[in-house]
């Protein structure tokens, strides 16, 4: 039984002040981003920020413990890969305008880096991005070209 | 490793097991009770206290399982539920009335009620996509309620009706109607498959999702409790297993990857300073793995049989420090020059003995030392060619790896379980480091400029060094002529200069040459990575001119040697029968007793193999030395001086003139290739020297993997190293071979030592396997060795070899071939789907060209034969829906068709771009839904999506 309270428990550590311990009457909780992106499993991550927006109800990053069984289960191995490619894409869908333009592509690639290529080569990536993923030649990814690219990664397991 | 995946599958595990495990056990109860209720109905009142005993804990047990579940309820959805809806299905198909005999009728009106209930109540939440989650949440939980509340009924009846057996199989035949039953399934069942795909392919929102699946547990539940037996439990144990070994398989993996020596270590190299660096340490690893095994063979095999059941030191003479250098056989000096006591010890040659078999174990010493001696040589050449193999095979498979590489190395380079800043420092380190790579490669590819001026460049720098490596290798040759002529001179005329030309002119040259070479390889531009391969190919010539020196000189030494040997032979052989006719005249009789000298007192030869052995360690442990104290100087120092003295000196230092070091790359394989070469070659003189490497091996990948962090700076332009580092091990083959030469040479021609090592009083050293195979095996075997000798059976052999040297050379080359055009075809159907997708036609000009001509019939096949046309037929109009995404279908790609969670998607590539080039839409095109293929009209269309033209159909 101890393992079935363990994600709850993961979320009320995080606020115990804010989280009620009984959720039977189901509380209208939300926990703010701080939190949320403080987590170990987050707290080094480039795309936290997006990641906990993209869960998040409101777009914010502030997460209801649903929003926050969400992530888990979509970040789990467990998840099925075609969920995990749309969520993907969701992340790295800066500007949520459901597809990812190159706007979005450097974002990408400056959190990947830390900033540390310079600006020619940072468009030359995302120019070879688009060239390599883009199917439709319509200068940005949309969803399928995403899938169509990111199924036959090898390492797009998480 | 990070704990939220850990964390998550437990819970998944532990779910699943938990899960089923309470609902088991409560139907396990409560089927018990009921036999024991039958069984023991006379004393109804005694039980009737327990029974009431056992429903209180149970009752307990289920206020609490709901709890639970209401507030985990996510934690464990979805595994559960479909362990239990797939096991149910099938135990249903066998779950026939007789199983539920024992539900009751009210239970299954309940159950039907609440299954339409929560049915609608869960299309409902299907369609509207608002945010209601507080409805929804009270609507599981009423659910909830109703499903404790009914547990309760259950058992309360179950008790009442237990005394009433018969009146209960009454009820059930009387108001369970079939048909009642088969709708009922078949809602189930329906519902049953709905969450099923819904696990697989969940677009909603997961919240409303597992609330919904909720609903359907509970209504599953009903059939949960009613036809569930031992195979459930089964079924049950069977996916937690499955999905423990899961995890035992990754565990296992994880275990292995730890267990990989330095792995860490070398990733955390390669993060910083590319591919490129951490081949050499990759190389280095490798080449202590083959150390390891040749340190496994020579000292199992001979040094600790020798230890252990030879004769100890000081017994014969060939174990005894001679009496002349005892005095000074501790000294520092002495020591450190492999004489005195390291020259008389299990290290080298000389200290073997020549009994055929030594210990109890009757162990044949001289022919294990020949065997191992040959079979390291052997086993090197056998792992070297099967690692070149492995390694060509693996570079060869990449077909579908240049499509994605930037795509790839942005969205799945980010590894989500790193939880540790450090690593986290590293990952970004590393995956900066394989963009700029990857950058490199691509810049290399994009790069067109005057090819003739590059030709004639490259021409001149391959001149260039030629010259240079021409006039280092005459100047070789000219010092060791000297220094021949010098050594015929009296030492003491020579001045230092003359004694030490040879080294001197050695180290000069690989001081001077391989900046040379680099400077001159500026001007071939090639990509680095090309670059390195010349580089490591041309100080590899220039070091063979060191090789090329050493080995003269050794051999020199060798001659005279054996020179002084026989003379000492023939004195020691002159005096023992001088002793031994001295003696016999003296006491009268033929019969001389052994002369009695101490050991060390015995007049010995020089031992040329004890000397060539202690060569190979002297060279490798001043090899070891420079190395490390080169970078020590070179690098460490310099950085220090560089970071510090910054701060007080006039210019940058850093960013300036001397700056930090780069990791030279070629000397260091070329310095580890040629190390290993003198292993090699010395091994059989110097078995000691397998640990000594070993030794030196260990502490430089320790020493190296610190100095490169601490103390040097990334390439300029860090670059992928090639897939397999197969050219190091073409070198290192090439090394190899070169060093067998010599090694085979001594053991086939020169005579062994007479008084020093296993082969001593040999005529040859391969003399013992000859007597072994007379004296110790069957003599057929004698035979059939003379007969495998035979020239004529050799001769015939050797060409069966080569034969089948250019069979599987052709069978290859023509793999390759198949391989390439295979590529070729990907690459070209790639360019198509590409192409196809394209309305902007600009690739697909020749084919538009051709069109115009024909502007009525298009003759030329269209490039989308195969796209099913239909739905773009309707979308064309830009009416599109949402939920249809025209031209998913011909993508190969499997996505997901159910697009609601997508946004509605404006792309729709054929309405973007109409194209002028769009035959004028017919009269059977435009607003009605095309029929699919049975469409007539649209024949002027050809390329893009638009329902390209189907001749057959005109």
């Amino acid at each position: 039984m101890i393992f079935k309270i363990l994600l709850f428990d993961r979320y009320r550590d995080l606020a115990p002040q804010l989280v009620p311990l009984d959720y039977t009457s189901h509380p209208d909780v939300k926990l703010p981003y701080e939190l949320i992106g403080s987590m170990p499993e987050l707290k080094d991550n480039p795309f936290r920020q997006r990641i906990a927006e993209v869960f998040s109800e409101d777009g914010e990053g502030n997460m209801t413990l649903d929003d926050f069984l969400d992530m888990f289960s979509v970040l789990s191995e467990m998840a099925p890969r075609d969920l995990k490619a749309y969520y993907a894409f969701k992340i790295y869908d800066f500007n949520n305008d459901d597809f990812i333009c190159k706007s979005d592509l450097e974002k990408t690639l400056n959190k990947l880096t830390r900033n540390e290529l310079t600006e020619d080569e940072v468009r030359m990536v995302c120019e070879k991005v688009i060239d390599e993923a883009d199917l439709d030649n319509d200068g940005r990814l949309s969803l399928e070209d995403f899938q169509h690219m990111i199924v036959r990664a090898p390492d797009f397991l998480r | 490793m990070p704990p939220k995946r850990k964390n998550n599958i437990s819970i998944n595990i532990e779910d699943v097991g938990m899960d089923v495990d309470a609902s088991d056990s409560g139907s396990e109860v409560e089927a018990r009770r009921r036999a024991k209720n039958r069984r023991a109905k006379p004393q109804r009142k005694a039980k009737r206290v327990s029974d009431n005993d056992d429903e209180d804990e149970e009752e307990e047990d289920e206020d609490e399982s709901p709890r639970k579940r209401g507030r985990k309820k996510k934690a464990k959805p979805r595994d559960s539920e479909d362990d239990e809806e797939e096991d149910n299905r099938n135990v249903k198909r066998k779950s026939s009335k007789a199983s539920r005999k024992k539900a009751k009728d009210e239970s299954d009106e309940e159950s039907e009620d609440e299954g339409e209930k929560k049915k609608k109540g869960a299309s409902k939440k299907e369609k509207e996509e608002n945010k209601e989650k507080g409805k929804g949440k009270g609507k599981g939980k009423q659910g909830k309620d109703a499903g404790a509340e009914k547990d309760k009924k259950k058992k309360n009846r179950k008790l009442s009706s237990s005394i009433e057996e018969e009146e209960e199989e009454k009820s059930e035949g009387e108001s369970l109607s079939e048909g009642e039953m088969a709708a009922l399934k078949e809602e189930v069942e329906e519902k049953k498959k709905l969450i099923a795909t819904l696990r697989n392919k969940p677009w909603r929102m997961k919240r409303r999702l597992t609330l919904l699946k909720e609903a359907q547990d509970f209504v599953e539940k009903f059939e949960g409790a009613l036809g569930k037996g031992k195979g459930r439990k089964l079924f049950a144990f069977k996916v937690m297993m499955a999905k423990k070994l899961i995890k035992l398989k990754r565990d296992f993996e994880n275990f292995k990857t730890a267990c990989i020596p330095w792995e860490g270590k070398i990733k955390d190299v390669e993060s910083h300073f590319g591919s490129s660096v951490a081949s050499y340490f990759i190389f280095l690893r490798w080449m202590y793995g083959l150390n390891m095994v040749l340190l496994g063979l020579m000292f199992g095999l001979v040094v600790v049989p020798e230890v252990l059941m030879g004769l100890p030191y000081g017994s014969i003479p060939r174990k005894t420090v001679p009496r002349e250098e005892q005095a000074t056989a501790m000294d520092y000096s002495t020591l450190t020059d492999f004489e005195g006591y390291f020259k008389y010890s299990i290290l080298f040659y000389g200290y073997y003995n020549n009994e055929r078999q030594i210990g109890l174990l009757k162990f044949r010493l001289p022919l294990s030392y020949l065997l191992v001696g040959v079979g390291i040589f052997g086993y090197s050449l056998m792992v070297v060619i099967r690692t070149m193999a492995r390694n060509a095979n693996e570079g060869g498979d990449g077909g579908d790896e240049g499509d994605f590489t930037f795509s790839w190395k942005m969205f799945t380079s980010w590894d989500y379980l790193i939880g540790n800043p450090e690593t986290a420092d590293n990952k970004y380190a590393s995956i900066t480091t394989s963009f700029k790579e990857s950058i490199v490669d691509e810049q290399m590819n994009q790069k067109d400029e005057n090819i003739h001026l590059r030709r004639f460049l490259r021409v001149l720098a391959n001149v260039l060094i030629l010259c240079s490596l021409g006039g280092s290798g005459y100047l070789i040759y000219y010092v060791v002529k000297r220094s021949q002529v010098f050594a015929n001179m009296n030492k003491d005329d020579l001045t230092w200069m003359e004694k030490n030309e040879v080294e001197f002119v050695m180290s000069l040259l690989g001081l001077v040459c391989p900046p040379l070479f680099e400077a001159i390889a500026e001007l071939e531009d090639y990509h680095p990575r090309i670059a390195l391969k010349w580089q490591l190919g041309r100080i590899f010539a220039l070091f063979l001119g060191n090789l090329y020196t050493f080995l003269f000189a050794l051999f020199d030494e060798v001659n005279a040697k054996l020179e002084s040997e026989k003379d000492i032979k023939n004195a020691t052989i002159l005096a023992l029968n001088e002793y031994a006719a001295n003696y016999s005249s003296y006491y009268n009789t033929t019969n001389v007793p052994p002369q009695n000298v101490h050991p060390a007192d015995v007049i010995r030869g020089p031992c040329w193999e004890t000397a060539v052995g202690k060569e190979f360690v002297k060279l490798t442990v001043s090899d070891i030395q420079v190395t490390y104290l080169t970078i020590l100087v070179g690098d460490f120092l310099r950085a220090v001086i560089v970071r510090f003295l910054n701060y007080c000196w006039c210019w940058d230092l850093e960013a300036g003139f001397p700056s930090y070091g780069e990791f030279d790359i070629s000397g260091n394989v070329l310095g580890l290739i040629f190390n290993q070469g003198m292993i090699w070659m010395g091994a059989f003189y110097a078995p000691g020297l397998v640990g000594l490497n070993i030794l030196r091996l260990l502490s430089s990948m320790y020493y190296q993997t610190w100095a490169v962090m601490c103390t040097n700076v990334p390439h300029e332009r860090v670059f992928k190293a090639s897939g397999s580092n197969n050219f190091y091990m073409g070198l290192l083959l090439l090394v190899l071979f070169l060093s067998l030469l010599p090694v085979v040479y001594t053991i086939m021609t020169l005579s062994p030592s007479f008084d020093c090592g296993p082969f001593s009083g040999q005529e040859k050293m391969y003399d013992v396997v000859m007597e072994t195979i007379d004296q110790d095996l069957p003599a057929f075997i004698g035979n059939i060795f003379v007969y495998a000798t035979n020239p004529g059976l050799i001769m015939p052999a050797v060409l069966l070899m080569v034969l089948a040297l250019y069979y599987l050379n052709a069978v290859s080359k023509g793999y390759q071939q198949a391989n390439i055009d295979l590529k070729k075809k990907m690459q070209m159907a790639r360019e198509e789907e590409k192409n196809r997708r394209n309305n902007k036609d600009s690739t697909n000009q020749v084919m538009k060209d051709l069109e115009d001509l024909l502007p009525n019939k298009s003759l030329i096949p269209p490039p989308a034969e195969e796209e099913p046309p239909p739905p773009d037929v309707v979308v064309d109009k830009g009416s599109r829906s949402p939920k249809v995404k025209p031209g998913a279908a011909g993508k190969g790609v499997h996505l997901q068709r159910d697009v609601s969670l997508a946004a509605p998607n404006p792309r729709d590539p054929v309405t973007r771009d109409p194209g002028p080039r769009r035959g004028p839409p017919e009269n059977a095109r435009g607003p009605q839904p095309g029929p699919g293929r049975g469409r007539g009209g649209g024949r002027g269309g050809g390329r893009g999506r638009g329902g390209p033209p189907r001749q057959y159909e005109y």
